[in-house]
């Protein structure tokens, strides 16, 4: 068994962010991860990073534009922690040398992004995330943090208490790629789940083939709720044919948005008359898809994003990317013609329910970065708000894993911090096929970090046996369903009947995934095996969405539900949490949080 | 096929042109004269309908697959269908045990650097338009295969480390929210050299690293470079960064051969780079091994 303090899943940013904090607190801390630190897909990520640097600009604007564009589901003591925080972290990550863009004077650049009061977005070209992902990775092989990579995290090792806010996490199974070792791992202070979001669950994605939603699955499975899961973000801003993303950068620069009949459409349709192109992405999207149902589309599919007017040497200096982008994956010179675009899944706004220190309501289970729910983004993300999420919270996770103090956070976690339930009909069977055998065994059972750990390996040990040595289907066609329903049915419009399709259509998969089989014997690098453990984690986290989805009846932020057209604040001002309750989920609510150090009344929301 | 026609295009380049702009030129220009041909195929490969590839097989311990083989898939073709969609095509639907990194899709991650026809390339951002059939995709040369299209990239990542990759400078700012001062002239001289996405196609297609294990080849040199060309590290620091690329397995090895440069995905004139490192060890008066 391989023993550390602080283990990390995931090595993109948050997972990055969280093992040099820990490390600095003074832990042994390891990460283990199913890629090499360097292929994360934080590495994608073009825009910029938002923090209020400016002397003219404020943590408070910060956060006030944060929580209108949440459209009031932010969190206030989760939001203005991240305001504050979030300056210090990109001057950390100057410091760690990150090649920011810069000004005539030498200082890092800001530019202005979607739903900013104030231009705040920090950038390095178009390529942020790349940069970001190698400073930090850099800062680890300079700490010589060791990281277990190409090793596949199987499951949590978590107590078996009934009660889930008495639950410990002591560790977790990890398969390494390599070889086929499975192993226990253990952590003596915590396991913080940093694994990215679930994109695959959709079949039009900005999101890598790995951002599986491992993360998302493994906590829910624990028994940590998942919070707020029908809020997808769909970028207003990705190529047809792949769903490459084009970052929101160019608009950010002057790009312009035109219809099939050349129209300026944001403007000509009144979908945001003061902000344009630059209103917040839920907007944007459904302004582009309704232009494409109401015929006025490029091909019926798409339309264009022009920033031919910028000049070749402004798009040469901030957004050379995009060209290489553009040309690589849809054969479009950016510079001689407009680039067609669409909506795609891109983030999710929703994830494992913590608090402001990374925290979930098991002990020792912390999440942070998209994975996680602090709640910061509510309804909406910003653009440039997920690059300082990450290094906030990530850093506030590994430091508070690692012992450091953080003082009490705000926010409450777990069951008990519910005050309503849900009467909702799902109208189709959720969960575990065979609720109450799923998960952790009865209540009673040894508690004890070797005995936890031991019966989790053995578990998975024997999972494998099954996949390895069965006659079966191939999972890839299951995988194919899930994300083909839930892109037909949870996307950017969304209608009651559909959204019951969808859970039907899941429940059907899952059943389809009780016959899957591993084709390849082999002990070597066996994806087929990976993916066939992946596909389990895609199941459960679409099924999250779309429970979610049906719930909440109302319009607000990103989640469009047809004959609920306006937001609801009377009735709807609280968070969806699903509780996976030993394989027959619970949904119940919890309230926002609109007070700390500023009070936020909820407004309309326009742009 | 085309061979003469670009021989002819090298000479006509003007000889005031730096060796690194023309070399870009030479492969822009050769780019286009691929997208033409690109074209041409895709439209031919349209009415085809599929495409045949060849892909090595190779697995320590399954029966059947421990001697080294080519297996044959036929895939439907689509317009724009790269080498990853192609291989992901035949593992879903034809052996789900073909075996290949892959994650972005968007030649960021560097996963999929493979050997493709002859030559490395990501498989992501590789048109099959634009290649001959019956398309042939092996594993990067010059290292070890673990599994059918899968290479231990240890030794490269212990090369990458080798080279202290990481920020130094004590000496930082300590006004509230300050950062450090870069001009943008010195982000734009370092720039190409931090897009490297650790592929290592570079260093796969380097006849020196191919021969010398030790050798710290172009992708950690580059990675120097982008530190020792940083003006926010500092004189000192630069001294200390060239003192470990001079050593014997360090810059003189390189033969100015342009193999790497070739192949970067991201287009970084590497052997520009590390010619100019070997120009700054020289100034820096240090002496040679």
């Amino acid at each position: 068994m391989h023993e550390h303090d602080v283990l990390v899943v995931g090595a993109g940013g948050a997972g990055l962010r969280a093992a040099i904090a820990a490390h600095e607190e003074g832990a042994d801390v390891a990460m283990v991860t199913k890629l090499h630190p360097v292929r994360s897909h934080t590495g994608a990520a073009e825009g910029g990073i938002n923090a209020a640097l400016h002397p003219e600009d404020s943590w408070e604007l910060h956060a006030y534009d944060t929580m209108k564009g949440s459209d009031y589901l932010g969190d206030a003591p989760a939001v203005e922690t991240f305001a504050q925080d979030a300056r210090d972290e990109v001057i950390q990550l100057e410091h760690w040398g990150m090649p920011f863009s810069r000004e005539e004077d030498g200082t890092v650049s800001q530019r202005p992004f979607g739903g900013l009061s104030h231009p705040r977005t920090t950038y390095a070209g178009a390529e942020t995330g790349h940069h970001l992902l190698h400073t930090m990775y850099e800062q680890v092989v300079k700490r010589g943090i060791e990281v277990y990579e190409e090793w596949h995290v199987m499951n949590l090792a978590v107590t078996d208490h009934d009660d889930v806010e008495d639950r410990e996490c002591h560790g977790l199974v990890a398969y390494d790629i390599a070889s086929g070792e499975i192993e226990g791992f253990r952590a003596s202070d915590g396991v913080i789940l940093a694994t990215g979001g679930p994109g695959q669950v959709f079949d039009h994605t900005t999101n890598a083939v790995a951002n599986t939603g491992d993360g998302y699955a493994m906590a829910y499975r624990a028994g940590v709720p998942l919070e707020d899961m029908e809020f997808v973000q769909f970028h207003p801003t990705t190529l047809p044919s792949t769903g490459v993303l084009i970052s929101e950068g160019v608009r950010g620069e002057g790009g312009i948005l035109y219809n099939d009949d050349e129209e300026r459409l944001m403007f000509e349709y009144g979908y945001a008359n003061n902000d344009g192109e630059l209103a917040s992405r839920d907007v944007v999207s459904r302004a582009e898809l309704t232009e494409v149902n109401e015929g006025r589309g490029i091909e019926d599919e798409y339309v264009h994003l022009d920033m031919r007017h910028l000049g070749e040497e402004r798009i040469l200096d901030r957004l050379e990317n995009i060209l290489h982008l553009a040309e690589d994956f849809e054969g479009v010179d950016g510079l001689e013609e407009p680039m067609p675009v669409k909506p795609g899944q891109h983030y999710q706004m929703g994830g494992v329910e913590t608090n402001e220190n990374g925290q979930t309501c098991i002990d020792g289970l912390y999440a942070a970065g998209e994975t996680a729910c602090v709640s910061l983004h509510g309804a909406n993300r910003l653009g440039g708000n997920a690059l300082p999420e990450l290094l906030v919270y990530g850093a506030r996770a590994g430091k508070h894993a690692a012992g450091g103090d953080l003082g009490e956070a705000e926010i409450p976690t777990g069951p008990s911090a519910q005050n309503e339930a849900s009467d909702m009909d799902a109208a189709a069977e959720i969960g575990a096929l065979d609720a109450g055998s799923a998960g952790v065994a009865a209540d009673g059972a040894a508690v004890d970090a070797q005995t936890v750990i031991e019966a989790a390996v053995q578990r998975e040990q024997e999972r494998v046996e099954r996949l390895l040595e069965a006659d079966g289907i191939n999972h890839a066609h299951v995988r194919d369903d899930v994300q083909e329903t839930m892109t037909e049915n949870v996307n950017v419009f969304r209608r009651e009947e559909n959204l019951k399709d969808a859970l039907a259509d899941l429940r059907e998969a899952r059943e389809r995934y009780q016959h899957v089989a591993v084709d390849d014997p082999s002990r070597t690098y066996n994806t087929d095996l990976i993916h066939t453990m992946e596909t389990r984690n895609i199941i459960d986290v679409a099924e999250s969405i779309a429970i979610g989805a049906l719930a909440r009846e109302e319009f607000r932020g990103a989640h469009w539900r047809e004959q609920h057209q306006e937001r609801k604040d009377d009735e709807w001002l609280k968070h969806t949490m699903l509780a996976w309750n030993d394989g027959a989920p619970q949904l119940y609510y919890k309230p926002v949080i609109l007070e700390a150090e500023k009070e936020y009344e909820p407004k309309e929301r326009s742009y | 096929m085309s061979t003469q026609l670009e021989e002819q295009k090298e000479e006509a380049q003007p000889e005031t042109e730096s060796p690194q702009e023309r070399r870009l030129s030479e492969k822009e220009a050769r780019a286009e004269a691929k997208e033409r041909e690109r074209r041409a195929r895709e439209e031919i490969r349209e009415a085809d309908d599929s495409v045949t590839i060849k892909v090595f097989r190779y697995d320590p311990e399954v029966a059947g697959k421990e001697e080294p083989r080519f297996d044959d898939f036929q895939v439907p073709f689509f317009k724009g269908m790269t080498v990853l969609d192609a291989l992901i095509y035949a593992r879903d639907h034809y052996d789900s045990s073909l075996t290949f990194r892959h994650s972005c899709r968007q030649a960021v991650c560097g996963s999929d650097a493979l050997f493709v026809n002859g030559k490395q390339r990501l498989g992501c951002k590789t048109q099959m338009a634009e290649l001959d059939g019956p398309v042939r995709i092996e594993p990067l040369p010059h290292q070890d295969v673990v599994k059918d299209l899968v290479v231990d990239m240890e030794h490269f990542y212990e090369q990458m480390h080798a080279v202290e990759p990481y920020f130094q400078n004590e000496d930082l700012p300590e006004g509230e929210y300050e950062e450090q001062k870069q001009s943008p002239e010195n982000r734009e001289k370092i720039k190409m050299s931090t897009r490297c996405i650790w592929c290592g196609a570079c260093m796969s297609s380097c006849n020196i690293a191919a021969g010398d294990n030790e050798y710290l080849g172009p992708a950690a040199i580059n990675k120097a470079y982008r530190f020792a060309m940083d003006e926010r590290e500092g004189e000192v620091t630069k001294e200390d960064r060239l003192e470990i690329l001079e050593q014997e397995n360090g810059v003189w090895r390189c033969q100015t051969q342009f193999s790497c440069t070739e192949v970067c995905p991201k287009d970084i004139p590497l052997t520009e780079h590390i010619q100019e490192l070997k120009r700054e060890a020289v100034k820096s008066n240090l002496k040679f091994w």
